[in-house]
């Protein structure tokens, strides 16, 4: 929700490089302004929700959903540390399964992104499998894999997997072929190629598939850790709703959302970072 | 002059062509020789300078480099494109350096002087998208370079950029390749860009791509493009060339051009 300093600055002056008032209004709405706006806006629904809820004899009991228990109990659970645990296990479970789909979905996307015969072998087995809900994969994996950990880390990869790899062989395709002509022109190796070239080439669209992949990766991560396991969000949601505690529910829902939401500002930056297109 | 390249009688059928690109062309290029090869688009030109360069292997015939065969690119010799091709994501010394990269070398001080030749030392870590055209093809003309190669392989490197800043180039590549003692084989649609150049032209035609023609440069370097000389070899250049290959839109059918390319004219030196 911050701006950068230049950014901010530059929306301060006016053409003439002043001080404008029309302009630091302008800066200051889309900095921060909007982002308040729509911030009030989801509470306010959240609000009217837990009114109805609580107004309504049949739903009364659901009352604590409502964002003003849902925020005193979160205050509790980051006050007593309790809202770690589940948090480190999720986290540990996602950036497992996100490593496994990097460890797949690149070196595979690179392959099908330079090789149009490999491309056109795996088209209907990867649009194919692509179409499977991770979920499905739930009862193979848990005779698959020996512990619910491992099994829902797999979960995890095979939603992650795909935007990886198709994000990875997009950004293949679009590469200059003369960018190869040269390299190979100026005696580039294999080795040379993938890491000098194709590697630098297609690092933002890497981590472009890589955001799409946590957000996904995030939704499965949730019911999968309904199953089984004794730790993380998922369970921890599941849990408050059998003890009926319907604020630390609530209170869940809003680290799930907030976690969400910084992960992908994360690899919102790693896309910066790995950009070659000269910003202005 | 010793021998640096020779052209082994190279015919060339691309896939799924009915005729072919390149036929029986056959040619030697002396060591320090600066050659330029002239022809209408689509006449083979780009296609035998990938052959020479090692990217491209002819369906028949064979390059040889100082007698050596060539079957894939070297640091020997070295090609500059149309396009300059530069990598948007490193500096222009990291572009300049790279030959040297793949070749697991480290020369910073041949990189600094190579950059300082072309002008732009005070540009080597700025990253390449924000240079000019003619910046561009400097540091490609200084990556060509870096890795010492014997030969340059030129193809239209110049053709994107504006008269005063090609004019510019190709002073500056000629009077490297003569310092240098570097073989040049450029590729040009230009007759003045031949001209200022080249010691030797060669007269390309097409249907199928063979040499018609040649014409032996008798100019000095520096070479004054004012000068009336300049202005009587690019005439009997112009007019070799309408009539070897014709001044009209249609290329020549065969039979026309190929007895001209077993006696290729050539000028008194
Ligand atoms: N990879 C290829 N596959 C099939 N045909 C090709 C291929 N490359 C070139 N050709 C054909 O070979 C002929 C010669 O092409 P080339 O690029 O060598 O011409 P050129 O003389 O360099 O033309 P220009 O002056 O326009 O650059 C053309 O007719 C072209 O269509
Ligand atoms: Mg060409």
């Amino acid at each position: 929700m911050s701006i950068p300093l230049p950014a901010m600055s530059n929306m301060l002056r006016d053409a003439s490089g002043g001080f404008s008032w029309r302009g630091a209004l302008r800066g200051l709405m889309t900095g921060v302004g909007y982002p308040a706006i729509g911030i009030l806006v989801l509470l306010a629904v959240w609000w009217l929700g837990g009114w109805l809820i609580a107004s309504n004899p049949a739903t009364e009991s659901f009352a604590d959903f409502a964002p003003g228990p849902a925020f005193a109990r979160l205050a509790d659970l980051l006050g007593n540390g309790q809202v770690l645990e589940p948090v480190a296990s999720s986290l540990y479970r996602i950036g497992l399964g996100l490593l496994w789909a990097v460890v797949v979905g690149v070196p595979v996307g690179v392959a099908i992104g330079l090789n149009a015969a490999l491309r056109e072998i795996s088209h209907v087995p990867f649009q194919f499998l692509r179409m499977i809900s991770p979920l499905a994969w739930m009862p193979i994996a848990v005779l698959a894999f020996a512990t619910w950990d491992s099994a829902i880390v797999f979960l995890v990869t095979v939603a992650a997997v795909w935007p990886v790899l198709f994000s990875t062989a997009q950004g293949v395709r679009r590469i200059d072929p003369m960018w190869f002509k040269v390299a190979k022109n100026l005696g580039a190796g294999g080795g040379h190629m993938l890491r000098r070239i194709i590697l630098p080439a297609i690092g933002q669209d890497i981590f472009a598939g890589i955001r799409l992949a946590v957000g996904v990766a995030w939704i499965v991560l949730v019911p999968a850790e309904y199953l089984g396991v004794t730790s993380g969000l998922g369970y921890a949601i599941n849990d408050a709703r059998d003890t009926l505690e319907y604020d630390t529910l609530a209170a869940m829902v809003v680290v799930i959302g907030v976690i969400g939401f910084v992960l992908d500002g994360i690899c919102v930056q790693l896309i910066k970072r790995f950009s070659w297109h000269q910003q202005d | 002059m010793s021998v640096h390249l020779s052209i082994d009688y190279i015919t060339h059928t691309f896939k799924g062509q009915p005729v072919p690109t390149l036929e029986d062309i056959e040619l030697k290029i002396g060591s320090g020789e600066q050659i330029a090869l002239i022809g209408r688009s689509g006449c083979g030109k780009s296609t035998l300078l990938h052959m020479l360069a090692g990217l491209l292997m002819p369906s028949q015939g064979c390059v040889r480099m100082r007698g050596r065969q060539v079957t894939k690119p070297s640091a020997k010799w070295n090609m500059m494109f149309q396009k300059p091709s530069l990598y948007p994501w490193m500096s222009v010394r990291q572009n300049a350096s790279l030959g040297l990269d793949f070749a697991g070398q480290k020369d910073p001080e041949r990189v600094e002087r190579l950059l300082n030749m072309v002008g732009l030392a005070d540009k080597a870590d700025t990253n390449v998208q924000s240079l000019s055209g003619g910046q561009h093809q400097r540091v490609a003309l200084a990556r060509s370079l870096a890795t010492s190669p014997e030969l340059l392989l030129l193809d239209e490197p110049f053709s994107a950029l504006d008269a005063f800043t090609r004019a510019a180039l190709q002073d500056e590549v000629s009077t490297i390749a003569r310092e240098q003692g570097l073989t040049l084989v450029m590729v040009t649609h230009d007759i003045e860009e031949a001209v200022a150049m080249a010691d030797r032209v060669l007269i390309m035609a097409a249907n199928p791509g063979r040499i018609v023609g040649e014409m032996t440069v008798n100019l000095g370097a520096p070479r004054d493009r004012a000068s009336p000389d300049f202005s009587r070899q690019r005439e009997a250049l112009m007019r070799q060339f309408e009539t070897l290959v014709g001044g009209g839109h249609e290329p020549p059918p065969k039979g026309n051009g190929s007895t001209e390319s077993n006696s290729p004219q050539r000028q008194a030196a």
